[in-house]
């Protein structure tokens, strides 16, 4: 039985307004508990809701960004259920009439093919405060700081047929919302989240199958063994007899199982309603026209631009363009390289990026920056040094040591370039290994590579690599 | 439109209200009167009338996104029934 | 002291008949002296209202003195009032001392008025004698035996028994306007968002304003200039410049047209309150006015429409009542679900669940469009009714309640037929327009009341054709005999 794989995913985006979306009260994350829950947050007898302007520009952006449609009127509603974090015990989200209609994305598979993923909707909603359930013997403490904070729901068509999808539409979301700086896409602090509805169905069969939805996966990598292990899940059920029932499941980082949620009740009976406390957000063409205008340039637009404009690979550009910070700072080295293109992208996405994520610093904390890094970068291009030579400087520079020129000459690290010098240690070297001589004029090549080995070691790595490859050849014909 | 204790009971949950038994026969009766009341409703069709939410016509008012509120939770949390180190207590929730 | 107006009040302040601090005690003193008799108040903040006194007439002294500078009020204990307990009538605010003022209470001191404590009141603001308060029935100042309307029944009693010279309510679908006329006292209430609802405990927020109950039409003016204006604290709060409601009060009403509507002199009206009206209406025309018959069709369907609107709102307004960051909290609860119904089970009393359950189910799924979406239509027909009158007509009239105070208890056993005593008022809350209620005349020795609806924002207007039949009757100077 050939199976199909249906998948939509639900991500939350925390909006990074500096007040919540109902209050005044701060959105900083960390704060002790319930310091920047401000009566409004806390649901207190007679307090009302007042909309956050920047919450709509940012909705609005995102409109934009993903070519959805943005309402000229949307209407907030009351989504009703009970629990402690929810202090109003209605969350004020949206339901008939969201401010982000439909709208589309591109993702880039594996083998290169692009796929459009429909979605459905975006709207804004108020998040709810965190729950914590160890130290309180059999009591479980809330914090309030949280509710209130605006979050973006969006909800991406069923588009998608394969974790793997679904983790390039996921992380396709996260650039964008990165990249119009509506979001930190933070996911250890629970800024990006995402629930996943998976199904199977029997290849060809129009019927989606039964869904369950997976929650709790804050990282791409969870996403992609959730997904696949539900599927898993759900197929073995279906094989043997059974019926997939609809239900919440949460992934166990530890276990690497999915398990399901401990059953609230049936589906919820919400009772959604047009808040009352709350008027009809009215959005013009001049006010999306200004919004518009304070858009940057969007991924997929960077990623075609770097590659046409600096010849790189899709590939490359793809991975230079996955956060702005990183676009902006491949530029800045390439400036600063007097037009390295090439180069400037393998060090910003080999050495550059490993050494950030051993320490798991970010690109805009990096201890080198973009105009350190070019400048390297021009050494090499103008034969000052070497690549392999540049790997000491850029540590040098790294651990603080000064800027490429001043690194290269306190450790006196430029290349030898002078033919007579070179030719004078290939002499001999060749004088000196008579031997491996013979044996590379005997037609064994591998030598070649002895002799270099001798050469550089004899320059301290200094000599000019092309020179000596040159040299040793016409040197070693006999 | 009458309803049955079931309904009653379902209502209740949803609401999160406790009702003895003893009380749900009333409940049903009149909340059964009070449907009944509200069925005159339908003596009058409403198919192209749009519904009105608010009595004025007015647009959302949005604010400016700044932080305008201090830390006031010792004054806040005075009135709640059970607090510990800043947090409000409640029986244990288990997902 | 305890029969003068607040103009008169105001004025004898600041040429220092007397102190605020005498003033205040005065009242005080009648308070605790007479209020066994009707239960108007919940708390009486003594202390605080002393020391209010005594800044105010530190303000008089300075010639800084407002028009409600000193002047000691009652606050419908639904308003938030930082430091003194709010319980909106129930038990499950008993013990909520608010940490915040709402914005209507915020104006009044700003106004430098004195709060003499915080009036009884209809569990929630839910329901139209006074008789679901945990804190006991409110009692009509003329004949004890008798219920003074609701939801702001202790208002509406303090300000009768001169307990206060004036007081605020709040209106959802009657709950000023039919106590005034239960109590021979004035009412007003609002348009829709020309007063701030925040800190306002919410009952149905798309019906709920606050306002005025005094005695006279000049009091309710100086009231509603205070009260009155934008608040960026409230999403429906109107942004509209605030007039001076005293200004017009004395403007000729020659050439005023009232219209009555057939419908509110129909079946259901007690005969001797309809004559009543009809003598108001008779006054009126002497005054200048002219009067014609109009149709709100759509009048029938106030009632069911509201009940499903209002509770509706209700049951998700007071879903935040959880035992959780303040108010009551069940004992010893098991679990999380033990804590949320009992505490609210035990909480709230019967109307209050009433009205929960029946907006729950009308929100739950299945019934929405049946009932919710249905009775928002309505309220469009309603409101329709109402434009198409105010084209040819200034203000409507007619009479406030059906019939004048009912004995305690008498309405109790029958949700419905309490809820009919809103009739006429609930109209005017559904359509947002502002209304009035006016001492027309007594009908067994119990006060009957002319009720005056307005078109949007036209409270000046309102308060015009309310003072003059003021000037030419003396039905609001009547006083209970218990109470002179």
């Amino acid at each position: 039985m050939e199976w199909e794989v249906v998948i939509g995913l639900e991500i939350h985006a925390q909006l990074a307004t500096k007040s919540k979306i109902f209050s005044g009260a701060s959105t900083a994350y960390g704060a002790e508990p319930n310091t920047q829950a401000c009566a409004v947050d806390l649901g207190l007898p007679g307090v009302l809701p007042v909309l956050n302007h920047e919450a709509v520009q940012m909705a609005i952006k995102f409109g934009l960004a993903t070519n959805s449609h943005v309402a000229p009127r949307s209407i907030f509603a009351r989504k009703n259920y009970f629990y402690p974090d929810l202090p109003k015990g209605y969350q004020i989200s949206q339901m008939d009439l969201p401010i982000v209609g439909e709208g589309s994305l591109e993702i880039r598979l594996e083998d290169g093919t692009v796929k459009t993923i429909g979605i459905t909707r975006a709207h804004l909603e108020e998040d709810a405060g965190k729950s914590l359930h160890e130290d309180f013997q059999g009591m479980t403490g809330i914090d309030l700081n949280r509710a209130g904070t605006p979050l973006l729901e969006i909800v991406s068509e069923p588009d998608m047929r394969s974790a793997k999808e679904a983790v390039a539409y996921m992380k396709k979301i996260h650039s964008i919302v990165t990249y119009i700086d509506i979001c930190d896409g933070n996911m250890q602090e629970g800024s990006f989240r995402c629930d996943a509805n998976v199904s199977v169905r029997p290849k060809g069969q129009q019927e989606l199958g039964t869904r369950s939805e997976l929650k709790n996966i804050n990282s791409f990598r969870y996403v992609e063994r959730a997904i696949n292990l539900e599927v898993e899940r759900q197929i073995e059920i279906i094989e043997d007899g059974g019926k997939v029932v609809q239900e919440t499941r949460l992934y166990d980082v530890d276990k690497n199982e999915t398990r399901s949620m401990r059953s609230k009740e049936e589906a919820n009976d919400y009772r959604y309603f047009p808040d009352p406390d709350l008027l009809p957000v009215e959005i013009d063409e001049k006010t999306i026209d200004a919004v518009r205008k304070t858009l940057p340039e969007l991924p997929d637009a960077k990623q075609k631009r770097f590659t046409s404009e600096f010849s790189l690979s899709d590939y490359d550009a793809e991975v230079l363009t996955s956060t702005r910070q990183m676009a902006d700072y491949f530029e800045a080295v390439v400036k600063a390289s007097g037009g390295e293109a090439k180069l400037s992208a393998n060090w910003v996405s080999g050495a550059l990026t490993g050494s950030l994520n051993k320490e798991s610093i970010d690109i805009e904390n990096s201890p080198v920056s973009a105009e350190m890094l070019g400048g390297m970068i021009k050494r090499i291009a103008d034969n000052t040094i070497s690549g392999k030579i540049a790997k000491q400087v850029f540590e040098a520079m790294w651990q603080g040591e000064g800027d490429a020129d001043s690194v290269i000459e306190s450790k006196g690290l430029k290349q030898v370039t002078d033919s007579g010098a070179i030719e004078k240690i290939v002499d001999e070297i060749i004088a000196n290994n008579q031997g491996q001589v013979e044996q590379y004029r005997a037609g064994k090549e591998k030598v070649f590579g002895f002799f270099v080995g001798q050469v550089m070691k004899a320059s301290q790595g200094k000599a000019n690599p092309a020179q000596v490859n040159q040299m040793l050849k016409e040197k070693l014909k006999g | 439109m009458s309803l049955t204790q079931d309904d009653v009971k379902k209502i209740a949950h949803l609401a999160r209200l406790s009702i003895s038994d003893a009380d749900i026969p009333s409940y049903e009766k009149e909340l059964s009167n009070i449907l009944g009341l509200v069925e005159q409703m339908n003596a009058v069709d409403t198919s192209d009338v749009s519904p009105m939410a608010h009595p004025l016509d007015m647009a959302q008012r949005l604010r400016e996104d700044t932080v305008t509120e201090e830390n006031h939770r010792d004054d806040y949390q005075s009135v709640a029934p059970n607090v510990e180190k800043g947090l409000f207590l409640v029986p244990q929730v288990i997902e | 002291m305890h029969n003068k107006t607040l103009s008169e009040l105001s004025a004898a302040l600041k040429a220092g008949e007397f102190s605020s601090t005498e003033l205040t005690q005065s009242y005080l003193n009648r308070i605790a002296e007479l209020d066994t008799h009707v239960n108007a108040y919940i708390t009486v903040s003594d202390e605080s209202a002393l020391m209010a006194a005594k800044a105010a007439d530190q303000k008089i002294a300075a010639g800084e003195a407002g028009p409600l500078t000193g002047i000691p009020l009652a606050q419908k204990d639904i308003f938030c009032s930082k430091g003194v307990k709010t319980s909106c009538g129930s038990k499950m605010l008993d013990s909520f001392v608010s940490p915040y003022n709402a914005t209507v209470i915020e104006k009044f001191n700003q106004a430098g008025s004195v709060m003499l404590g915080k009036t009884n009141m209809d569990e929630f603001a839910m329901g139209s004698s006074n008789e679901t308060s945990f804190y006991g029935a409110v009692k009509n100042p003329w004949n004890t035996d008798k219920v003074p309307g609701g939801s702001s029944g202790g208002s509406a009693a303090a300000v009768a028994a001169r307990l206060a010279p004036a007081s605020t309510g709040t209106d959802t679908g009657g709950s000023i306007r039919q106590p005034a006329s239960l109590c021979g006292i004035t009412g007003l209430k609002p348009t829709y968002g020309r007063v701030s609802r925040y800190g306002m405990i919410a009952f149905a927020s798309s019906l709920d304003q606050a306002g005025p109950m005094t005695r006279t039409a000049e009091d309710a003016a100086l009231m509603l200039n205070c009260m009155a204006g934008f608040d960026e604290r409230d999403s429906t709060s109107a942004q509209r410049e605030v007039p001076d409601y005293t200004a017009n009060l004395s403007d000729s009403l020659d050439g005023l047209t009232i219209g009555l509507p057939k419908e509110y002199f129909g079946e259901g009206l007690d005969a001797s309150v309809g004559k009543a009206v009809e003598e108001a209406i008779a006054e009126y025309k002497k005054l200048g006015a002219t009067v014609k018959e109009i149709s709100l069709p759509n009048t029938h369907l106030a009632v069911p429409t509201y009940y499903v609107v209002a509770p509706a709102e209700c049951s998700s307004n007071l879903s935040r009542f959880d035992g959780v960051r303040f108010g009551y909290r069940c004992d010893d609860p098991i679990d999380l679900e033990d804590l949320y119904k009992r505490s609210r089970g035990e909480g709230f009393g019967s109307e209050v669940k009433r009205r929960i359950m029946i907006g729950t189910y009308a929100l739950s799924a299945g019934y929405y469009d049946a009932y919710y979406i249905k009775a928002q239509q309505l309220r469009r027909l309603i409101s329709d009714d109402f434009k198409r009158a105010f084209e040819e007509v200034d203000v409507i009239m007619g009479p406030t309640a059906p019939e004048p105070a009912f004995g305690l208890g008498e309405k109790s056993d029958d949700p419905i037929t309490m809820y009919l005593s809103d009739i006429y008022t609930i109209a005017a809350n559904l359509a947002g327009l502002p209304g009035m209620s006016v001492p027309a005349g007594f009908v067994n020795e119990m006060p009957v009341g002319l009720q005056i609806i307005g078109n949007y924002f036209d409270e000046a207007r309102l308060l015009n054709v309310a003072h003059r039949y003021q000037q030419v009757t003396d039905w609001h100077q009547h006083a209970p005999a218990q109470f002179k």
